[in-house]
């Protein structure tokens, strides 16, 4: 393994971890941009622009696009979140060069108006998907009560309303600046030649024009509340609660993910023996997430509506029980051990390599091989997790109920 | 590499892939009982049956069996279909031979404690419940039990008055009738030692014993229109019609001429029903296979003002497949095909089941360079004399949603 980067003059980073044993190729787009860097008059652009890169370019049409891409056999995606927006592909690696070169291409589309049109659509059909199974929604609910006034609280679907009032003209004033070369980097995994990777982004990429984008870092509020929204035709009942966590640049990161595997794995954690286990949720997890200057624990459970007092109740025990009384040693030797394992693991597949070697780039401008990874992971020690508990009050937060019943006590 | 196979003498057979360059290995047990083979009043039986086998086997009690796995590093999954109790498992190579030892107890050795019964049952009818949540997977659902009908068509959760219904010493009886050495499958891939491995799972399954129970009796279904009404603001549309099964000769024709259907963005049904009209975010169509029979599952999730133009268009371009696939599609196909080979090759665990799933179909596994060839060894000339010989007919259609539609009579 063998890590690299370059930059090109405009401000696009290139970096590469190069595998000479893998047979496959990763390689992604991936720009600083998403829900966070929107504002009310364009709610849920950066998604919908993500739908609108496959749509075409100068050079090529939406058919064209899809057609190269499949004649490379390329698994290829693209996926928005709060604060970014990827682009990425599978292939062989003979198809390094054609499969970079179609994406810098795309990622100056042409934002046609008739596509547009024609996208907002789908759009829509996809936000309606989303209102037909009750947790989705739910979830961007909670977020925007937790972080309140914050850019975090902004939805990445947008609403029916939001996203049929927007235009092509606002598409391309956020597309301008958001996609500047500066908020983009190229990164590669698995069988791959740096010196041709650069070079191949130079080409393609080495005229986009280089403008300021800089992004909002407010320091968040978390808000602590209590929210049922009563959905009559949802069968089951479900939660999701927020705390605050540690964000991207903390190092207190790695206690947090020992402590959510801890507490809130989907087998063999607390969550597990006190609402799987015996039968009382149907699902229950918890996980931590971590954004540019802040983060958070987000736990979901659902269940039947009749048993949601209770295991609110439950719940509120358990956070309580972890603050004042912290985790043991058993705990945390078998998260460590189950981490490892899911490293390792995640490590032998080019693409989960890509995202890895990419996330740690875009939050922290640091790349680390798998065993710095672990060695990580490893040195968190117990006390580093209980004091973790003590600066992130699981039990503090927001909390939002959806479903048919009605509930009276909160968490907290 | 190869792939080793051994079947021991109580019928048990080892299917091992060894994998280069690698530090995890995999494995995925086929115990040959699942959801057709419930008792008609006790539907959901071997989905009991299969979750109290994970609450003590051997010296281990619940709470044991977890945390030993845990320790050792285990991402285990368990499910169960119409015709298997699958249990799987990916970890760190050292640790396959304990892990394997633990699953050894579990099918020879279980508890099926009565005090776990209640949880158990609590836990089934929840998923039971919150597929109602999820409107897509719902459909899919009921068009494979309309498709293949009693018991085939079952799905594994069961029925509300079946798993109510089921007693422990229903459980027990299940478990001595079906849990069977005969015919059982465990694949094994990643880094390995084929003849370590074969020795530890004689000794550690040897003693497993039982012929294989009956086939259970089948009572097809004549293709049929139904609608479910639902308040949501989509309507979901399935429709399904016979497609060969995977150990047919001719499997490869029908699944090509499916993926062109429906594989990548650049597929006819992508393009024409959400890319050139803009009718749903989500179209799919894929081969699904018993070992006899198999079927096409095709899907589409849409406003339900849409819903018509969506079905007529997917129909339309269902039928359309018999004028033949071109050249370039075919093309693309193979191209796609021999990506997905690699990406696979990196997943001890995808192919753990593979091999294990192709000994139940074939009675041997194939390679995943045997798979490219047949793969490679499509023509258009054979993928359209199949559908020329075999077009798509005999539909079955299940709709969801807030009314009914319309279902041209030529096709139902």
């Amino acid at each position: 393994m063998q890590f690299h980067e370059a930059q090109l003059e405009n401000g696009l980073h290139v970096i590469a971890e190069a595998n000479e044993e893998s047979h496959a190729l990763a390689a992604g787009f991936f720009v600083r941009a998403g829900a966070r860097d929107e504002n009310d008059a364009v709610a849920g652009v950066s998604h919908f622009l993500e739908h609108m890169v496959f749509k075409g370019t100068p050079q090529r049409s939406a058919e064209d696009v899809n057609r190269e891409f499949d004649e490379m056999g390329a698994q290829y995606n693209a996926q928005t979140s709060e604060e970014t927006t990827i682009y990425y592909a599978a292939v062989l690696p003979e198809y390094q060069h054609d499969v970079v070169s179609l994406w810098a291409d795309v990622l100056r589309p042409s934002l046609r108006e008739d596509d547009f049109t024609m996208e907002k659509k789908v759009i829509i059909e996809e936000i309606r998907m989303y209102d037909d199974q009750p947790p989705f929604g739910a979830d961007e609910r909670c977020r925007a009560i937790f972080f309140g006034t914050h850019p975090l609280s902004r939805s990445i679907l947008g609403t029916v309303e939001s996203i049929t009032n927007l235009t092509a003209a606002q598409m391309h004033d956020y597309f301008a600046t958001r996609y500047s070369p500066a908020n983009i980097t190229l990164v590669a995994a698995g069988r791959v030649d740096f010196p041709a990777l650069v070079e191949t982004a130079r080409q393609a990429c080495g005229s986009w024009p280089a403008r300021s984008a800089p992004r909002l870092l407010p320091t968040p509020a978390p808000q602590t509340s209590f929210v049922v929204i009563e959905k009559p035709q949802s069968t089951q009942q479900y939660l999701l609660h927020m705390a605050a966590g540690p964000a991207a640049d903390d190092s207190r990161r790695h206690a947090a993910k020992l402590l959510a595997t801890i507490l809130g794995d989907d087998t063999g954690s607390r969550l597990y023996w006190e609402l799987i286990h015996p039968g009382l949720a149907e699902f229950a997890a918890l996980h931590h997430y971590e954004y540019e200057g802040a983060g958070a624990f987000y736990t979901y459970m659902s269940c039947e509506p009749e048993q949601i007092q209770e295991n609110v109740d439950r719940l509120q025990t358990l956070f309580r029980q972890a603050e004042q009384r912290g985790i043991t040693a058993d705990e945390w030797a078998q998260a460590r051990s189950k981490i490892a394992s899911r490293v390792v693991l995640g490590s032998e597949r080019t693409r989960s390599r890509m995202f890895h070697v990419g996330a740690n780039w875009l939050y922290r401008r640091e790349y680390r091989t798998v065993r710095e990874h672990l060695d990580e992971l490893n040195s968190v020690t117990v006390s580093d997790v209980n004091s973790l508990l003590a600066d992130f009050p699981l039990s503090q937060g927001t909390t939002v109920v959806i479903g048919p019943k009605k509930v009276g006590r909160a968490i907290a | 590499m190869p792939i080793h196979t051994h079947t021991y003498e109580n019928g048990l057979t080892l299917a091992a892939e060894p994998l280069g360059s690698r530090e995890s290995a995999a494995f995925n047990l086929l115990v040959p009982v699942g959801a057709a083979y419930d008792p008609p009043e006790l539907t959901g039986l071997s989905m009991i049956c299969c979750e109290l086998t994970l609450r003590g086997s051997g010296s281990r009690d619940s709470r044991k069996f977890v945390e030993d796995l845990e320790r050792l590093g285990v991402d285990t999954g368990e499910s169960v279909s119409g015709s298997h109790t699958t249990y799987g498992g990916a970890m760190l190579a050292e640790n396959l031979l304990p892990a394997l030892g633990i699953f050894a107890d579990l099918v020879q050795r279980p508890h099926l404690p009565q005090s776990e019964l209640e949880a158990v049952r609590q836990g089934v009818i929840q998923e039971l419940r919150a597929i109602e949540d999820e409107p897509a997977h719902k459909t899919l659902l009921e068009l494979r039990r309309d498709f293949y009908g009693e018991p085939w068509g079952r799905p594994s959760q069961g029925s509300m008055s079946g798993l109510e219904a089921a007693s422990i010493a229903n459980v027990r009886d299940h478990y001595q009738r079906h849990f069977r050495a005969a015919g059982a499958v465990l694949g094994v891939a990643g880094k390995l030692d084929w003849p370590q491995v074969r020795d530890a799972v004689g000794k550690m399954f040897g003693s497993w014993q039982g012929s294989a129970a009956p086939e259970p009796i089948d009572k097809p279904q004549a293709p049929r229109q139904r609608h479910i009404t639902h308040e949501m603001s989509q309507t979901q549309i399935g429709i399904a019609w016979p497609c060969l099964p995977y150990r047919h000769p001719d499997y490869f024709q029908a699944w090509g001429a499916i993926n062109v259907l429906s594989g990548g963005m650049s597929s006819r049904l992508f393009m024409e029903v959400r890319e050139k009209r803009g009718l749903c975010y989500s179209v799919h169509a894929s081969c699904h296979t018993l070992r006899d029979r198999g079927c096409v599952l095709c899907h589409a999730g849409t406003t339900a003002e849409r819903a018509q133009e969506t079905l007529d268009v997917t129909l339309f371009e269902v039928h359309r497949l018999t004028q033949g696939i071109e050249a370039s599609e075919l093309q693309r196909l193979k191209a796609r095909m021999k990506s997905a080979l690699i990406l696979q090759e990196e997943s001890s665990s995808a192919r753990s089941s593979a091999i294990a799933r192709d000994w139940y179909h074939l009675g041997r596994c194939r390679t995943l360079d045997e798979v490219g060839s047949l793969v490679d060894g499509l023509s258009c000339d054979s993928v359209n004399a199949y559908l020329e010989a075999n077009p798509p007919r005999d539909f079955t259609f299940v709709t969801l949603g807030p009314q009914p539609l319309e279902v041209p009579h030529a096709v139902s």
